[in-house]
């Protein structure tokens, strides 16, 4: 309880981090850069949760989150191509960054069931605190039509990942 | 030049058209952007349900009560013979929040 109430309010703390909370809403450079960190993030935590976990499902779980985040981040990139937007880093991409390299080695200390359930709680409180900093943040900073369809998608499978780690952390228990 | 061959071409295309169908219709159900369209499909035993998944993600459609479990590629498609009748609920196992409904009439 205590790992995933205060990773999400890290995580939460994070996204809503000065650079952003002041009014000052993000440019499409710097979305785009948040929301590819983002993913990349994930990714890596789940690189790490494949290598690690003994689980089926969490292995399973790992994998699904791999394979869509993979995906969006494909996207991602071929639309800043697309639109000639140079992803441009940012406090909130690099706070996100060094709270994620923290996790890892905070995970990394820890085998079988105790990685299991801890790499789920954070994947439960991760997935949330994107979520809403997308709801609440990204899309409606969004200016071009095209990136805040591609964060409105982001969004439905980001809170379907949430949904999915909700299940595999009731089925630890 | 051959009237009544093409008339009664034309006769068996209506006829195959209008009974085929009424035995066993395929049903075309896509997954876009995460959603599921139509969401509440009214189907009969013995009729195909093809899922058309145009999302880059792979999906599937899970039935709540297990009778069927589809696996859907990123940008493929599967397909499912009902065989009962029911109301079935069925979802996607990685995007739990995808939802939908199979109303199956005997």
């Amino acid at each position: 309880m205590f790992v995933r109430w205060s990773a999400a309010i890290a995580a939460v703390a994070l996204l809503s981090s000065p650079a952003l909370a002041q009014g000052a809403k993000p440019t499409d450079p710097q979305i785009a850069h948040i929301a590819y960190t983002a993913g990349v993030i994930d990714i890596n935590a789940a690189k790490q949760a494949q290598k690690k976990a003994k689980n089926k499902d969490v292995k399973a779980f790992a994998e699904d989150m791999l394979r869509d985040h993979e995906a969006v981040n494909k996207q991602a990139l071929a639309l800043v191509k697309k639109l000639n937007v140079t992803p441009e880093d940012n406090d909130t991409s690099k706070a996100l960054s060094k709270q994620a390299s923290e996790k890892l080695a905070e995970l990394d200390k820890l085998d079988g069931a105790a990685f299991d359930k801890a790499y789920v709680a954070n994947e439960v409180a991760y997935h949330k605190a994107v979520n809403s900093a997308l709801e609440t943040q990204l899309i409606p900073s969004a200016s071009n039509a095209e990136l805040k369809s591609l964060l409105q998608t982001g969004l439905k499978i980001f809170q379907g990942h949430q949904q999915h780690a909700e299940h595999v952390a009731a089925e630890l228990k | 030049m051959m009237p009544g061959r093409l008339s009664s071409i034309a006769m068996a295309l209506v006829f195959a058209a209008m009974v085929v169908p009424a035995h066993a219709a395929t049903i075309e159900i896509t997954m876009e952007n995460l959603v599921i369209s139509p969401a509440e499909v009214s189907a009969k035993v013995g009729d195909t349900i093809a899922w058309i998944n145009n999302d880059v993600f792979a999906h599937t459609a899970t039935a709540k009560n297990g009778d069927f479990d589809v696996n859907l590629p990123a940008k493929k498609s599967g397909t499912f013979v009902l065989k009962k009748a029911g109301m079935v609920d069925y979802y996607c196992r990685y995007h739990p929040n995808m939802k939908a409904t199979l109303k199956i009439e005997p």
